[in-house]
């Protein structure tokens, strides 16, 4: 198969998205370093220069950034609990002969087709508004007061709207995972009298790795953007109690029109995304092979 | 499982399944329904379930106050555009990939992907210069290359796992009887692979057609998908629960169903491939 001929041939053709990539990767990363350093405001144009380390220290400096850096983990690792551990009991219930197991598959799949901003403002409105949503009826039916979730509890009112827009992604991947798992083997387990919950732990737990490994890497790589949830429904606070990394700068950009200060924002998410990147590609990469 | 099952306990999984089932797909229901209400009818306390009037006018005001039809044909091009070059430009790769492997070929890859874990909002503003001088802003042109390219590491992936499932022998034979590579690809590994290549092209248009920075951030009317459209409903004064709703409602409608009928694709293509 390896020819000469072919392998010019191959290197032809994956040249395309490679110089592609490449182009959409360097192009505006380049620009991001170079505004990093500079006074840059959209809102006092002819302030400009080269200022050093200021962007970078100035936006590391600023009380957000830590807590940035502390919400965006939280709000990763959160969903990522949510729907792994969700999935896995949901796959596990799917998986049971069980009567429209069609119809129920279609009704778990239903969240991944919403996109954010419609998840974002029924969340938001009909659900968790304290005044008008539903969870505000339910407390007051259970004599209950009514819970602010957005401004009490903000951040674990967004992971919970990007936990349900994800479990269906993490149930169906375990469960097709679980599918693949021979019967033979856990019944034969069974005969030797495991209890069910070591056939779990011991056989399909196991089984699960490369699922759950994937269901990881796919979910980091678009939960480290989240934006349009927070943007939707908090804006960020109250205060900076749901800022995360990634809404910071765009707060910076969007907001306060400062693109210098942005920039180094943005030369810092990419130095922090690329650290979880190669930790996550390490782990996966061997994951992968098997 | 080819246990004998009690029908006891079907019955009581099956309901347990069923329930979480309709919880989750309970805010798509409820914003269904509510759209359906009339505003006062939608904040009535105790809520209203099905014993209410149920009326399109929600509808009919949404229709007059935005212009739905230029927003849905726009998420239309936008996704459906992207997908096809995305898939035109990965085909030959993941072929090669596939095909003629070369040590780095796995790194290749993981690097692929990794260009999606570069932070959008950290080149917002380099994008937005560069689509201004270039004259891409707002425009649909501008709008498929940037859907093309931050979707183009998932069908390159994708495609990569489908093809490696098809013998190399296969391809090989072709190649002795006289194909050439643009025949082998397109008569021998194309039609072979038509499952696999139906799953991914269904994911990334649901992908591109549900993608909610770029397109909001780089579009102002004239290529606005449905994305910028329910957008304009977030602002206060434009907030009446049931219109609310009947806009969320035309927003998810046509990929909702398009799903539904698919689901078999589209299962398949929401593993990306990496789960069997």
């Amino acid at each position: 198969m390896s020819t000469q001929a072919s392998r010019y041939a191959a290197r032809a053709m994956l040249s395309p998205s490679v110089i592609l990539l490449l182009i959409w990767m360097i192009v505006p990363l380049v620009l991001t370093l170079w505004f990093s350093f500079q006074r840059y405001n959209l809102l006092y144009p002819d302030r400009t220069g080269f200022v050093g380390l200021f962007n970078y220290t100035s936006f590391v400096a600023s009380p957000a950034f830590l807590g940035g850096v502390l919400h965006t983990l939280i709000l990763v690792l959160g969903v990522l609990f949510i729907t792994v551990i969700g999935g896995i009991l949901l796959a596990l219930l799917i998986d049971q002969p069980i009567w429209g197991q069609g119809p129920v598959r279609i009704l778990v799949i239903a969240p991944f087709f919403v996109m954010p901003p419609v998840a974002a403002l029924v969340w938001k409105n009909m659900f968790m508004n304290p005044t008008n949503g539903l969870f505000g009826e339910l407390a007051k039916a259970l004599g209950l007061q009514p819970f602010d979730f957005l401004g009490d509890a903000p951040l674990a009112s967004i992971i919970v709207i990007v936990a349900w827009q994800w479990l269906p992604f993490a149930t169906l991947i375990l469960l097709t995972a679980l599918q693949s798992l021979s019967s033979e083997e856990l019944e034969a387990a069974e005969m030797d009298g495991a209890p069910a919950v070591k056939r779990f732990w011991f056989i399909m737990l196991p089984h699960l790795a490369r699922a759950i490994t994937v269901v990881v890497l796919i979910q980091t790589i678009f939960l480290l953007g989240v934006l349009v949830e927070i943007l939707v429904t908090t804006n960020g606070g109250p205060g900076t109690a749901s800022t995360t990394l990634t809404f910071l700068v765009y707060s910076k950009s969007i907001l306060s029109s400062d693109v210098g200060a942005a920039a180094a924002g943005g030369v810092v998410a990419v130095v922090l995304a690329n650290i979880v990147a190669i930790f996550l590609m390490r782990a996966i990469g061997k994951n992968l092979d098997a | 499982m080819a246990r004998a099952v009690t029908t006891q306990r079907k019955a009581l999984t099956t309901a347990a399944a069923w329930t979480a089932a309709l919880l989750i797909f309970f805010p798509i229901l409820w914003t269904i329904l509510t759209s359906f209400k009339s505003e006062a009818d939608a904040v009535a306390s105790p809520p209203l379930w099905l014993g209410f009037d149920w009326t399109l006018e929600n509808y009919q005001t949404v229709l007059e106050r935005a212009n739905y039809f230029r927003f849905f044909l726009n998420s239309v091009i936008l996704s459906v555009g992207s997908t096809a070059l995305g898939v035109l430009v990965a085909v030959p790769a993941a072929w090669s990939m596939a095909f003629v492997p070369g040590a780095k070929t796995k790194d290749l890859l993981m690097w692929m992907l990794s260009t999606k874990m570069m932070p959008s909002v950290a080149v917002l503003v380099p994008i937005y210069l560069i689509f201004i001088r270039l004259g891409l802003l707002d425009t649909r042109i501008g709008l498929v290359l940037v859907l093309m390219l931050i979707n183009l590491p998932i069908i390159v992936w994708m495609l990569y796992t489908y093809f490696k499932e098809i013998p190399g022998e296969i391809l090989e034979a072709a190649r002795m009887d006289g194909a050439t590579l643009r025949s082998e690809i397109l008569y021998v590994l194309l039609p072979m692979a038509v499952p696999g290549i139906a799953s991914t092209i269904l994911l990334n248009i649901i992908l591109a057609w549900n993608e909610a920075f770029w397109t909001i951030t780089l579009t102002t009317t004239h290529a606005a998908p449905l994305t910028k459209f329910i957008s304009s409903f977030s602002s206060p004064q434009g907030l009446f629960y049931a219109k609310l709703s009947a806009a969320s409602t035309m927003a998810i409608a046509p990929i909702l169903i398009m799903g539904w009928f698919s689901q078999k694709q589209l299962v398949r293509g929401l593993t990306f491939g990496a789960v069997k």
